[in-house]
């Protein structure tokens, strides 16, 4: 059916029930400006109608929280005067259609996100998740992200410190490029998306109004793909937006300044649903109202509706309150950075109704024009309609937990499995500036990144921030619920590893269609798995972000949530020992050896069963959030000595996560250049299992680290030695289950990306 | 007195506080110029930060040779005031014609961030000056346009004169005869891709990046007393 045969609300996104609770909401029929403000504030994009009934049990509360979800981030308090503003989103489908720009865009969106609470963008980190590389629009999407990320992230001045790269089939239709970002700001300088004060400013600022990425929010964000290259999804590529980071970096800048000099009373980012969305917002989170000029807005080409004005997605947008007696100094100070700005609207008193005062946004041609809609702010941003949809167990999901790849035989090459899991991301991460600032301790490659607490304008502290972000859609399409909590202890885990404790959660949920009854159960379970681990850990959910739709040809993606979790350091003086091994150090791992149970090295969703055997079914291993925090507590302890300027006891510490011990000690070795030997592991289960709550360690002093692993109630044992130039394995009998030239690994993990893109690349060129 | 050194920042420049705490951690005063301006206030000395001038439109540094405050660079420069520029600060140089040569994209059409090994090749340059020739030094390129070309007549003339003064040890690239940094035939000017600024505390992985910004505030003092 073409558009043009269909009704205008449908054409435009919305449902006949939903045209139905809007005419009742208006009293009337919407006219066709009042629908489309109604088909982008209600869509799933931005009122996450789908999924909220469900993140409302999401623990958020915390002693160090500021700001929690709803607002553009979420803000805690990092001490020494200083708060941190973190926020992750997803830019999956217009990076699904235009990889470069979609994913170009997505930084521009998260950054502004940031600075409107009156941070400084400071880090940036990309989860990336792809179809295998051997198909050809695959390598396309992964240059062409890439390089969108390093073009508007590099150019717009924020360093991209880390990321995930990850590569499933499910992923080949529908690509996930999520993005976070934190921000640093004087704790003074907290600013909130509202407006206020009837007869206040609204004050358009930054790039022109286009006709570039109308219908963002509705047409590409919330509804799924027809197929790989099939001509209908080429065809929404005018809905993807165009990025000029230069326009955002001259608008951070002014922006940021106006909030030092106190001249905005509110301040909100034009993003999906672009001006509908801000002014609704603003209005509503303020109990005003606004008139909005459409006329006023200054558009990058002629003849533009009304409509498409409220809707375009333009990039390198703001909304700033002002009074009118700061607007000669807003109008100076923007035109120092040659930014644009102008005043297109003023707020209004709320007006008396039957339900009490309504802030109505109203939108006129020209000041003091015709009227062109009129609608209650709030019913726009707060009003749309929550979906308790239906929700359905998989109904293979009881053969699926128990065809487990544990018990499958025989264990084949463990040499050979090993050195095909190994990827050197480099690849990916060398084309992002990941130093500027001069906070980057460590960047990416790493178990998280550590960054110093500093920036312009903010007061001196000696603290560190760590971030990471991490997901599994491999244990998470086994077993949504268990999945989820292993996926937030893993990041955990992570930053013990370069000395933090966690404070603060951001969670990205990327999902299928939500009309399918499995997938809305998936969303379920996955809430429910990172509330419990949330409340088990102590930790705050301070803000997050929901894409559904995931689908390419009607089939969905695994469940992949990822979450991005802050850590602290109180002193940050020295660099954390690092996962590389150190010649003749004692090799360790720290926690349990096996799971308790009939199987002690189980292996489903592991990496070995995904990658290497193809089996994903199985029954994962339950997380002790008890012991987990107990094993954290104490790596993070031992990590932090060495930060804070100490001899440390640690020579070196990696988590065990994707891979195992096995990827884990190859790992190691290969970042250090100097090869190990260790005896007594139980075979291909006990070298690939993904237990969780384990870390591999070297040390110069076991005795010692022993001894404080029994004081902390944490197992420990000794593995081995790094030695030579060979990475040994043995099991108990003395048998090598791997036995190979480190040289040899090293090419492995080196070659993996380049070898499937650059040499392809060329061939074909 | 401490050296003054001035910070040039042109929109979309954004290394430029990463200067000013460099140049402070090496004992010297920095302070931030508007390209706008046509004055670059008491300097005894002109660093062109790191970044994407004029948002690299055109090509990097094409536009930036426009803006008004480089014709005081050009004055300061002309009058022998050490001039350097870092990254998109060399481009900005070469454009201007401050410097020979351009710099085109890196060899193989991608964006490098990475550490980069530099051998001091000359010390007749304010960047330089002091140094041990071979000094080895670690320091990060982050650039996409990075790779030094110029006519094989330059090149001859660079390298006769000492004005070649870095050469990467692992070209990263494609630079012409691995050049890093060149030097103006008077020495005062000097251009660099890797950034001396990022590698001045051992925190975040090299400090090597003070011998040069230590030398430059030697050469700065000394113009000032002379």
């Amino acid at each position: 059916m073409t558009v043009a045969e269909e009704p205008l609300h449908r054409a435009l996104g919305l449902t006949d029930d939903e045209l139905a609770m809007a005419t009742a909401v208006l009293g009337r029929e919407p006219n066709h400006l009042e629908l489309a403000l109604y088909a982008v504030m209600w869509s799933e994009h931005c009122s996450y109608k789908s999924s909220r009934l469900h993140l409302r049990r999401l623990p958020t509360e915390g002693s160090r929280v500021l700001v929690g979800p709803g607002e553009n981030a979420g803000v805690v308090d990092a001490g020494d005067g200083v708060a941190v503003a973190i926020r992750i989103e997803s830019h999956n489908h217009p990076s699904a259609i235009e990889p470069h720009q979609g994913a170009a865009t997505g930084v521009g969106g998260i950054l502004r996100d940031v600075f409107t609470m009156g941070a400084r963008p400071l880090a940036v980190m990309d989860p990336l998740f792809f179809g295998p590389l051997d198909a050809a629009r695959q390598r396309w999407l992964v240059e062409g992200v890439v390089a969108g990320i390093s073009a508007y992230g590099n150019s717009v001045g924020v360093p991209t410190v880390g990321g995930e790269l990850t590569f499933d089939p499910c992923y080949a239709g529908n690509p996930l490029v999520n993005v976070l970002c934190l921000g640093a700001l004087p704790v003074g300088r907290l600013v909130l998306g509202r407006a206020s004060g009837p007869g206040n400013l609204a004050v358009l600022l930054g790039s022109t109004t286009g006709r570039d990425g109308i219908g963002g929010v509705s047409v590409l964000a919330s509804a799924g793909f027809g197929g790989e290259g099939a001509g209908t999804d080429d065809a929404k590529r005018p809905s993807v937006q165009v990025g000029d980071p230069f326009e955002e970096k001259r608008l951070i800048e002014a922006c940021l300044a106006l909030l030092d000099a106190g001249l905005v009373v509110g301040i909100q980012d034009l993003g999906g649903a672009g001006l509908a969305c801000a002014t609704s917002e603003t209005a509503a989170r303020g109990g005003v109202g606004m008139d909005v000029d459409v006329s006023a807005v200054p558009c990058r080409e002629p003849h533009m509706a009304p409509w498409e004005v409220m809707t375009s997605e333009s990039q390198e947008r703001m909304l700033a309150i002002v009074t009118p007696g700061d607007w000669p100094a807003v109008a100076e100070l923007c035109a120092r950075w040659e930014v644009r700005a102008t005043v297109i609207g003023t707020v209004t008193e709320p007006v008396p109704g039957d339900g009490g005062a309504v802030g109505r946004l109203r939108i006129l041609d020209g000041p003091g024009g015709q009227v062109l809609a009129d609608v209650p702010a709030a019913s726009l941003a707060d009003d749309a309609p929550l979906y308790d949809r239906p929700r359905a167990e998989p109904a293979d999901r009881t053969a699926r937990l128990a065809d487990d790849p544990t018990a499958d035989e025989p264990a084949g090459d463990c040499a050979a499995d090993l050195g095909a899991l190994l990827v050197d991301p480099s690849w990916v991460y060398r084309q992002y500036d990941h130093q500027l600032f001069l906070n980057t301790v460590v960047g990416p490659g790493a178990d998280a990144a550590l960054l110093r607490l500093a920036g312009p304008g903010l007061p001196p502290s000696e603290r560190g921030l760590a971030v990471t972000t991490d997901s599994s859609p491999r244990w998470c399409a086994i077993d949504p619920r268990a999945g989820t909590a292993l996926v937030l202890a893993e990041a955990v885990a992570n930053l013990a590893c370069v000395g933090a404790s966690p404070v603060a959660v951001v969670n990205c949920l990327n999902f299928g269609n939500p009309e399918h009854p499995e997938v809305m159960w998936q969303l379920s379970e996955v809430v429910d798995g990172l509330a419990g681990a949330c409340r088990d850990l102590g930790l705050p959910v301070v803000g997050g972000n929901v894409s559904l739709y995931n689908e390419s040809a009607g089939a969905d993606i695994d469940p992949t949530p990822v979450v991005g979790v802050l850590g602290l350091v109180d002193a940050l003086r020295a660099r954390p020992p690092g996962m590389g091994l150190v010649a003749g150090a004692t090799v360790a791992l720290l926690g349990e050896r096996a799971a308790p149970g009939d199987q002690p090295h189980p292996l489903a969703g592991t990496r070995w069963a995904v990658e290497r055997r193809d089996r994903r079914s199985g029954r994962l291993p339950a997380l002790d959030p008890a012991a987990h925090g107990r094993l954290v507590a104490l790596v993070a302890a031992l990590v932090s000595e060495t930060v804070a300027g100490g001899p440390g006891l640690l020579a070196s510490v990696h988590d065990v996560s994707g891979g195992g011990i096995g990827v884990a000690l190859a790992e190691m070795a290969i970042a250090g250049g100097i090869g190990a030997r260790v005896r007594g592991i139980a075979g291909h289960r006990e070298l690939f299992t993904e237990l969780p709550s384990r870390f591999v360690v070297a040390t110069h002093d076991p005795e010692a680290l022993v001894a404080r692993a029994e004081a902390s109630g944490v197992a420990v044992s000794l593995l081995g030695m790094a030695a030579g130039d060979r990475l040994v394995v043995e099991d108990a009998e003395g048998t090598a289950l791997v036995d190979v030239p480190l040289a040899e690994l090293t090419a492995s993990w080196r070659d993996a990306l380049p070898g499937r893109l650059d040499d392809v690349a060329d061939a074909a060129g | 007195m401490a050296a003054r050194v001035a910070v040039v920042v042109f929109p979309g420049t954004n290394c430029e506080h990463d200067v000013v705490t460099a140049m402070e951690r090496v004992g010297a005063e920095a302070s931030l110029v508007w390209h706008g301006d046509r004055d670059l206030g008491p300097a005894d000395a002109v660093v062109l930060p790191g970044g994407f001038a004029h948002g690299d439109y055109l090509r990097p540094g094409a536009l930036a040779r426009f803006s008004p405050v480089m014709e005081a660079v050009a004055r300061f420069a002309a009058e022998g005031g050490p001039v350097v520029g870092i990254c998109n600060g060399f481009q900005v140089l070469t454009e201007a014609g401050l410097l020979p040569g351009a710099l085109v994209k890196n060899r193989g059409l991608r964006f490098v961030c990475a550490p980069a090994r530099v051998r001091v090749d000359s010390d007749r340059s304010v960047l330089t000056a002091g140094l041990p020739l071979g000094t080895t030094l670690s320091v990060p390129v982050n650039h996409f346009s990075g790779s030094y070309v110029c006519d094989p007549a330059t090149l001859a003339r660079l390298r006769d004169g000492g004005q070649v003064v870095l050469r990467y040890l692992e070209n990263p690239n494609g630079s012409v005869d691995d050049i890093a940094g060149v030097a103006n035939a008077a020495g005062n000017v000097v251009g660099l891709m890797p950034h001396p600024e990022r590698a001045v505390d051992a925190l975040l992985g090299s400090a090597d990046g003070q011998l040069l910004l230590r030398a430059l505030v030697q050469q700065a003092a000394g113009v000032r007393a002379a």
